[in-house]
């Protein structure tokens, strides 16, 4: 398969668009947690009732449906572990649906902006991505989906506590919004170690997407809200928005800071790793994360000018272990990786400059 | 011991996953960790499990002298069979009725996990929400039936019951569809 190819099959479709705040916001995600009342959750389900599940939920969504989307469905059990590791990576679904659901299945739309994960942790998750800083299309567009399930499935819901979930980190909205930022001059001046906590303290939570504990991979951040329960699902994005809004403007400002302070040191950096992804022939993970941001940021800044700025996203989904597999064909050592990952690199980056 | 993912290097990462309620065991070098990222074990089921188990050993109960914190060890649910302990656990519960079976311990856990909060302000799904609406106008007719009849207004009575039943019925058949 040609390297054209692969990527275009291996990038969703929505992530090609460019939404708004996308030089700092990678893209905005929301997720609803939901329950169909007659059935225990899948963590206590049989077999029996979990297929009954999914049953329910295929039926229900291949109604005739208002918007007259298509949605496919895929069987958990009927993938290879190479094919559940690539959704993974896509963010289509979680980790937990690959490796541990038994009876999981996944509904997605032709874009990939929509995914329906049956039998994770809950029966239903609902999940909506779009690219950019917007919060309140995916959550309305999220809602429009739970209406439409609601129409014809019984909810776990009360009037207390609301929506019922297996996990009580998330009763009441099921709702965890997240927004994927890249935040690299936040990182360079050393502001993110105090911003954090500060977003901490507001109930919200704020990871690396890639790499683990504290160190983000890519300088590519999450803020999610932490809290489902007491609060309305507009209070909840507004606050998380209101946040977001803010680390914008503090990215822009250590970002500008920069270009006026250290101009010469920054195109060094930017320059050097650019160098770094059109020459290496082994690379980890972690050091093409860090090259990849550079070159972002240059792109961003205006340093590195005629590169496609869905460089940063495409290669940090294509440079995963399980994209790497799969574009070889077969299964790879971590060495085997480090060289197919480099040569990946190369190869993108020459269609660049074609 | 040999690392899971890549069976070649030495482990040096040890994790204890639970799920439902077995305990699986999870061994990975660190090159293969940073690989993984996000796949690594989530953090959330961690600290949910942590805080769940501390407030069930924090209760200190003293046998012989049941408090409001004592958990019988038959709490648990009709439903899908799970129990408290277990509920505590594995920070998970096994269906919606669980949340009425453990009720009484509920509230400290979710002031805990959502800052405070213990009710609900958001969502109310549009079917099961009309119902919740019906119920509770049920609920003031039933208080109103029963003044009229105190009051001998039974002509008042009479219409009031007939509205009830036209509700109780409604909402019957809502649950049969
Ligand atoms: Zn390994
Ligand atoms: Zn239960």
């Amino acid at each position: 398969m040609s390297l054209e190819r692969f990527i275009s099959d291996a990038i969703s479709p929505w992530m090609k668009r460019e939404g708004p705040e996308s030089d700092i916001v990678l893209s905005s995600r929301v997720r609803l947690a939901r329950n169909i009342h007659q059935y225990v959750f899948p963590i206590a389900a049989d077999k029996e009732s979990a297929h009954e599940v999914i049953s329910a939920i295929s039926t229900c969504m291949s109604e005739e449906n208002e918007e007259a989307e298509k949605l496919e469905m895929l069987m958990m059990e009927t993938l290879k572990p190479v094919q559940k590791r690539v959704l993974v990576e896509k963010h289509l679904i979680s980790p937990n649906l690959a490796e541990q659901a038994k009876y999981g299945a996944v509904l997605m739309n032709a874009d990939e902006s929509v995914s329906i994960m049956v039998n994770e942790e809950d029966h239903i998750r609902i999940q909506c991505l779009a690219p950019g800083f917007q919060l309140e299309e995916v959550l309305h567009r999220a809602n429009e989906i739970d209406d439409f399930i609601e129409k014809n499935v019984d909810y776990a819901f009360d009037e207390r506590r609301g929506y019922l979930t297996s996990c009580p980190t998330n009763v009441g909205t099921g709702l965890r919004a997240s927004v994927m930022m890249h935040l690299p001059a936040l990182v360079l001046s050393k502001k993110m170690s105090r911003i954090i906590p500060a977003i901490n303290q507001l109930g919200l939570a704020v990871r690396g997407i890639y790499g683990e504990g504290t160190e983000a991979q890519g300088n590519i951040f999450q803020i999610s809200n932490q809290m489902t329960l007491g609060k309305s699902e507009e209070d909840i994005m507004e606050d998380l928005a209101g946040v977001v809004t803010q680390v914008i403007q503090q990215e822009r400002a250590a970002r500008q800071q920069l270009q006026d302070g250290l101009k010469l040191q920054l195109e060094d950096k930017l320059f050097r790793s650019l160098g770094t992804l059109e020459n290496c022939r082994i690379i980890q993970s972690k050091e093409a994360a860090k090259c990849l941001s550079d070159v972002r940021l240059g792109i961003d800044l205006e340093i590195l000018p005629g590169i496609s700025k869905t460089i940063l996203n495409e290669l940090m989904i294509l440079t995963q272990p399980g994209f790497l597999q799969q574009y070889a064909g077969e299964v790879l050592t971590p060495e085997e990786r480090d060289i197919r990952r480099a040569t990946l690199i190369r190869e993108r980056i020459k269609l660049e400059n074609r | 011991m040999n690392c899971e993912e890549c069976h070649e290097r030495e482990a040096s990462l040890h994790f204890t996953k639970i799920i439902n309620g077995e305990k699986t065991e999870f061994h990975i070098c660190e090159h293969c960790a940073k690989e993984k990222g996000e796949f690594l074990p989530g953090s959330n089921s961690f600290s949910i499990h942590q805080l769940l188990s501390g407030l069930l050993h924090g209760d200190g109960h003293v046998p012989n002298t049941p408090s409001s914190n004592f958990i019988p060890p038959s709490l648990s649910c009709e439903k899908c069979g799970m129990s408290y302990y277990q509920f505590a656990k594995i920070g998970r519960f096994g269906c919606d009725n669980c949340y009425k079976a453990f009720e009484s311990k509920l509230n400290p856990i979710f002031k805990r996990v959502h800052g405070g909060n213990t009710l609900h302000a958001g969502k109310i799904p549009l079917r099961a929400g009309s119902s919740i609406q019906e119920k509770k106008q049920l609920q003031q007719l039933k208080q109103a039936l029963q003044q009229y009849i105190l009051n001998e207004e039974f002509e008042k009575a009479a219409e009031t019951r007939d509205v009830i039943r036209e509700i109780e019925h409604r909402l019957q058949q809502g649950r049969d569809t």
